[in-house]
C-alpha cells in the first residue's frame, strides 16, 4: 500500500516550499518530494573547500518598505504568515545598465532611474514617464491572458532603440525565457519588480530565506523527503493515480503540484513527449563565474555597484549564442555592495552570468570541458573591465577561489531541459496540464525570481490545493 | 453566537492573516476592502480561516457576503449557531 496525501509537491525549492506551506496551514496532508540533499531548487548553496556559495540568487527583486501594504512583497509574507524581519533584508547600494558609453543608474528609490533617463535620453523622459505610468496601471496578472510581444507594445512609448534597449536589458537578465522579447505580463511584472520596487537580499545570503520557508513548512506539520526524486508520475483515466519515486517506492495524493517544468513534468508521466530538442524546452541557458576575492571590491574602487546589466555590442542580443559563452553582454554582481553596514561579508565577490550555449557545453568531452571552463573563465573575468571603473590598485593576487557553473552543471542539477533555468517560453499561467490533478508550479507557470515562484507557489495551491 | 461575538471573529482573523493592520475603527458599513488593505487572497484567506478554526464553510458563490462586518455576522452567525 502507498502512501496517500492530499498534496504532493514535486521540488522543495521556492514555490514547492511555499505551496507547501499554504497548504500545511490550512490543515492538508502535505508531501514534498526532493531529488538532491539540499532545498533551494533553481536558488540553493553549496559548499566548497569549506567556502560557502550561494547559487541562482544575486538579489532579491519586488523589495518595498514594510509599510507598503498592497505591494507583492508584503503579500507574500502575509500569506506564508512569515515576519518579515526574519529575513534580515538589506537593501542594495544602486545598480546600473551599462551601454557602450552610456550608463544608466537605478536604485530603490524609482525617482533616480527616472532622472538617469532624464538627463541621458532627454527627448524621450514624457515616453519613459508615460511607460512607467501604462506599467503601473496594468492589471494584475490574469492568468488566462495569452503571450503579447513586449517590442510591439514599448514602441507606443519608447522611440529610441538605444533606451528600448537598455530598459529590456535587466528585465530579460532577471526572468524572460523568450529570446529577444518578453511577454508584455511578464515585461510589466519584472519592470515592476525592479524599476518601481526595488532589490535587497537577506544579509546571510540564500541560506536564510530558505531556512526560514523550511521551518515554516516543518512546523505546519509538513512532510518532506530529501533525496528522493520521482521516476514516474503514473497516469489511469486522465489523473495522476500514483507516484513512483526513485526509491522504489511509491505514493499518491489527490492533487500532484510540480515545479519541474512544463516538459520535464510531461517527461515523467510519458518520457516519449518531449526532449531536449522539443519546442516546448527554453533556448536560453547561462553560465556563470564566482571570483572570491581576500579583500573587498570597494578596496580597489568597486564599491558603488551592486548589479551591473551590461552590454558592450552594437546591439543588445539575447538569445542562445553561437559561442560557448555570449562576452558581449550579461550580469555582474557583487555581494559585497549592499548596505551591509558595521556587518560586511568577510571575503569579496565577484560574480559574473553571461548567456551560454547548452548543446557546446553538453557536448564536450570530460577533458575539453575542463579546459574551456578554465579558457573561458579567464575571459569573462577580462570581458567586465571596460563595463567597470578602472581599478584602483592591482587586485589580482588576492584571488584566493573560484567556481564556475555551465549549462552542463545547471542540467545536471536541476534537470532543466537544455538547462533553461526560466524554462518554457510558453508559460501555463493556469498551471493546468493534460491531467485533472496535475497542475505547474514555479518557473514554468510563468512567475520568475524568487519572489515570482514563492508567489506562483501560493497562487498555485490556492487555485488547485485549497479552493478545489 | 451574538451578531458581535461574531463579527470579534472575523477581526481575530483578519488581525491574524494582516498583522500590522490598525483594526480598532472598523466600520461595521463600510466594505472591509476600503477600510483596509486587503485583497482577494486575504479574502481566501479569511474563507479558509473559517474553515480551519471553526469548521464553517463559505462556498466561493457566497464570498461576496463577507464584503463587511455587517455582512458578514448577517451571513455567518447563523452559521455559527447551526454549529451547536
Amino acid at each position: 500500500m502507498s502512501e496517500h496525501y492530499d498534496v504532493a509537491i514535486i521540488g522543495a525549492g521556492m514555490s514547492g516550499l511555499s505551496a507547501g506551506i499554504r497548504a500545511a496551514h490550512f490543515g492538508k496532508k502535505a508531501i514534498i518530494l526532493e531529488q538532491h540533499n539540499a532545498p533551494g531548487g533553481l536558488n540553493s548553496f553549496y559548499a566548497k573547500e569549506g567556502r560557502k556559495y550561494d547559487v541562482g540568487l544575486h538579489a532579491m527583486t519586488n523589495y518595498v518598505p514594510a509599510k507598503e501594504r498592497r505591494a507583492i512583497f508584503n503579500k507574500l509574507l502575509r500569506q506564508l504568515r512569515i515576519d518579515r524581519a526574519e529575513l534580515d533584508l538589506i537593501e542594495q547600494k544602486s545598480s546600473r545598465i551599462a551601454f557602450p558609453g552610456v550608463n544608466l543608474r537605478f536604485g530603490n528609490e524609482e525617482a533616480l532611474l527616472e532622472s538617469e533617463v532624464e538627463r541621458v535620453f532627454p527627448g524621450q523622459i514624457d515616453g519613459f514617464v508615460r511607460l512607467s505610468k501604462a506599467i503601473r496601471d496594468y492589471p494584475d496578472v490574469d492568468l488566462n491572458q495569452p503571450y503579447r510581444s513586449t517590442r510591439e507594445w514599448i514602441k507606443g512609448f519608447v522611440s529610441d532603440p538605444l533606451l528600448e534597449e537598455m530598459i529590456f536589458c535587466p528585465l530579460m537578465y532577471y526572468g524572460s525565457a523568450v529570446e529577444d522579447d518578453m511577454d508584455v505580463g511578464q515585461f510589466v511584472i519584472m519592470f515592476r519588480s525592479i524599476f518601481h520596487e526595488g532589490l535587497a537580499r537577506p544579509a546571510e545570503g540564500i541560506r536564510l530565506l530558505i531556512r526560514v520557508v523550511l521551518d515554516r513548512y516543518r512546523k505546519l506539520g509538513g512532510i518532506r523527503k530529501m533525496k528522493t526524486g520521482v521516476k514516474r508520475l503514473v497516469a489511469e483515466g486522465g489523473k495522476i493515480s500514483r507516484i513512483e519515486l526513485d526509491n522504489g517506492t511509491e505514493v499518491s495524493a489527490d492533487v500532484v503540484l510540480s515545479c519541474a517544468g512544463l516538459p520535464e513534468t510531461y517527461a515523467l508521466v510519458d518520457s516519449s513527449l518531449v526532449s531536449d530538442q522539443s519546442e516546448q524546452a527554453g533556448k536560453l541557458s547561462f553560465s556563470e563565474t564566482i571570483a572570491v576575492y581576500k579583500s573587498l571590491p570597494e578596496t580597489w574602487g568597486w564599491g558603488d555597484d551592486t548589479i551591473v546589466f551590461f552590454n558592450n555590442a552594437e546591439r543588445f542580443a539575447y538569445r542562445n549564442p553561437s559561442d560557448p559563452i555570449d562576452l558581449r553582454s550579461g550580469v555582474i554582481c557583487l555581494p559585497n555592495n549592499f548596505e551591509f553596514g558595521d556587518r560586511p561579508l568577510k571575503e569579496g565577490l565577484v560574480r559574473v552570468t553571461c548567456l551560454a550555449n547548452h548543446d557546446t557545453w553538453c557536448g564536450y568531452s570530460a577533458e575539453a570541458y575542463e579546459a574551456a571552463k578554465a579558457d573561458w573563465f579567464g575571459r569573462i573575468q577580462k570581458s567586465i573591465l571596460p563595463m567597470m571603473p578602472v581599478p584602483t590598485r592591482d587586485y589580482s593576487s588576492e584571488l584566493v577561489a573560484t567556481d564556475m557553473f555551465t549549462p552542463k552543471t545547471v542540467k545536471k542539477f536541476t534537470r532543466r531541459a537544455r538547462g533553461a533555468i526560466y524554462g518554457t517560453p510558453d508559460k501555463v499561467k493556469d498551471g493546468r496540464t493534460s491531467w485533472d490533478n496535475l497542475f505547474l508550479c514555479g518557473t514554468d507557470q510563468g512567475y520568475l525570481g524568487i519572489v515570482g515562484s514563492m508567489l506562483s507557489g501560493v497562487v498555485m495551491a490556492n487555485e488547485h490545493v485549497l479552493k478545489g | 453566537m451574538t451578531k458581535d461575538e461574531c463579527k470579534q471573529v472575523v477581526l481575530d482573523i483578519i488581525a491574524e492573516i494582516a498583522p500590522d493592520e490598525d483594526l480598532s475603527d472598523v466600520k461595521g458599513d463600510v466594505a472591509l476592502r476600503e477600510q483596509l488593505d486587503l485583497d482577494s487572497m486575504d479574502f481566501l484567506d479569511i474563507v479558509m480561516e473559517l474553515r480551519k478554526q471553526h469548521s464553517i464553510e463559505v462556498p466561493e458563490a457566497d464570498y461576496v457576503q463577507l464584503a463587511s462586518l455587517d455582512s458578514c455576522a448577517e451571513y455567518l452567525t447563523p452559521k455559527f449557531n447551526a454549529l451547536v
